[in-house]
């Protein structure tokens, strides 16, 4: 399915008239096949993902949750978390609403955890990496959402609600509005577009530069560098990775094609999820952003359960 | 003299949402109070888990996207 774009970048290569054995020649074609590929595949999953997402609202995950078990509402949270934005500073708003919907704290804080920590352009991004993309690319999934699964248990067994500082004014469930079928459906597709253009222009840039870092990692630092600092040999690496990553931000999309090359060169594939899941699930203008919500006791649980879960995820997948 | 609200913590779309209104304001010579709420309490005082949102005078009319041109411009020119 995805050799359609290796076609593509071969026909451009010959219709640009260089050559696959020349180094430029090399270089634009992994390039036209990675953008176009990422592009398109990006684009096709916002699309679906929008046509959920334009549907949410915090009083129907309470009516769906209704009876159902604990496990299920984390589950839920954290499958919530996923397909809804990728930038924290969104996610926030959403999880005051699950609370004002009075959703348990702790499936409310399963979907704070997953919303950053996985998301579904990464996701793509590592599964369109090649043959091993797919392996990896659950690997990232399942770690994540093993993370916010037991965030969100952990915080219900401490009952860690007591240290929210905000308290949301409890939302009666209101009856929405309701439109024509057709015309409903008409919306919705004119918004998944909307949405999904609007998400790949945002995010263009990113993987763009990303992808000329990871050119440039790729063409010109030495392999061995990577395995000196990076590499199984150096026990420290993952503890680096995790708390250098925590108060650092950048976009999935810019950080995925780095840590294809970080693979690439033989650094582990913990030591690099760990990276990228430290350096995108949380940053300093997310944990000020918190603050005005937790308190200080409970952000600085919040940030030592992920730093700790990166780490201990890091060295076990390492280990396996 | 109508008030606009932009809800938004401070995410790129929120800003560019903002930044859109205050311009398509301008050139309409609308004159309106524009506003840019980043107060998390504030936010949830109106009730909106999508962000960015658009409050004109105490209404939400708009939640969770990024509005085209001409969509700023009928709420803009809303009575």
């Amino acid at each position: 399915m995805l050799g359609i774009f290796t076609k593509l970048a071969d026909w451009s290569i010959d219709k640009l008239g260089l050559s696959l054995d020349t180094n430029l020649g090399k270089s634009i074609h992994f390039f036209i096949e990675d953008t176009t590929k990422i592009f398109i595949l990006i684009y096709m999953l916002i699309f679906i993902i929008s046509l959920f997402r334009a549907q949410l609202s915090p009083e129907k995950i309470k009516i769906y949750l209704s009876g159902k078990s604990r496990w299920y509402g984390y589950f839920l949270a954290v499958f919530l978390g996923v397909i809804t934005p990728f930038c924290s500073c969104s996610s926030i708003p959403l999880f005051l609403g699950l609370i004002a919907a009075r959703i348990p704290f702790g499936i409310a804080i399963a979907f704070l955890v997953s919303s950053p920590l996985i998301s579904e352009i990464a996701a793509i991004m590592l599964f369109s990496m090649g043959t091993k993309g797919m392996f990896i690319a659950s690997i990232y999934i399942l770690t994540g959402v093993i993370i916010s699964v037991t965030a969100g248990w952990l915080a219900d067994k401490f009952t860690l609600e007591r240290y929210l500082v905000y308290k949301p004014n409890i939302v009666e469930i209101e009856n929405t509005k309701t439109d024509k079928r057709s015309e409903k459906i008409k919306v919705l597709i004119k918004y998944a577009h909307t949405f999904a253009l609007d998400t790949l222009k945002s995010i263009a840039i990113y993987v763009v530069i990303g992808l000329m870092i990871g050119a440039f990692m790729h063409g010109y630092i030495p392999q061995e560098m990577f395995i000196k600092y990076l590499g199984r040999d150096n026990p420290f690496a993952v503890l680096m990775a995790a708390i250098v990553g925590i108060p650092l931000y950048a976009s999935h999309a810019g950080v995925v094609p780095i840590i294809q090359v970080l693979l690439e060169k033989g650094v582990p594939i913990g030591t690099s999820l760990v990276a990228l899941m430290s350096i995108t699930a949380i940053s300093l203008p997310e944990m000020i952003m918190l603050k005005k919500v937790f308190s200080v006791k409970l952000l600085l649980i919040f940030i030592v359960f992920l730093l700790l879960a990166f780490i201990v995820t890091g060295y076990l997948l390492n280990f396996i | 003299m109508k008030e606009i609200r932009v809800l938004g913590t401070g995410c790129a779309k929120c800003k560019q949402l903002y930044a859109k209104i205050k311009q398509q304001a301008g050139e309409l010579n609308i004159e309106a109070n524009i506003i840019k709420d980043e107060d998390i309490a504030s936010i949830m005082s109106f009730n909106v888990t999508n962000i960015p949102a658009i409050v004109l005078d105490g209404k939400v009319v708009s939640s969770g996207k990024l509005l085209s041109d001409k969509e700023i411009n009928e709420i803009l020119t809303k009575s």
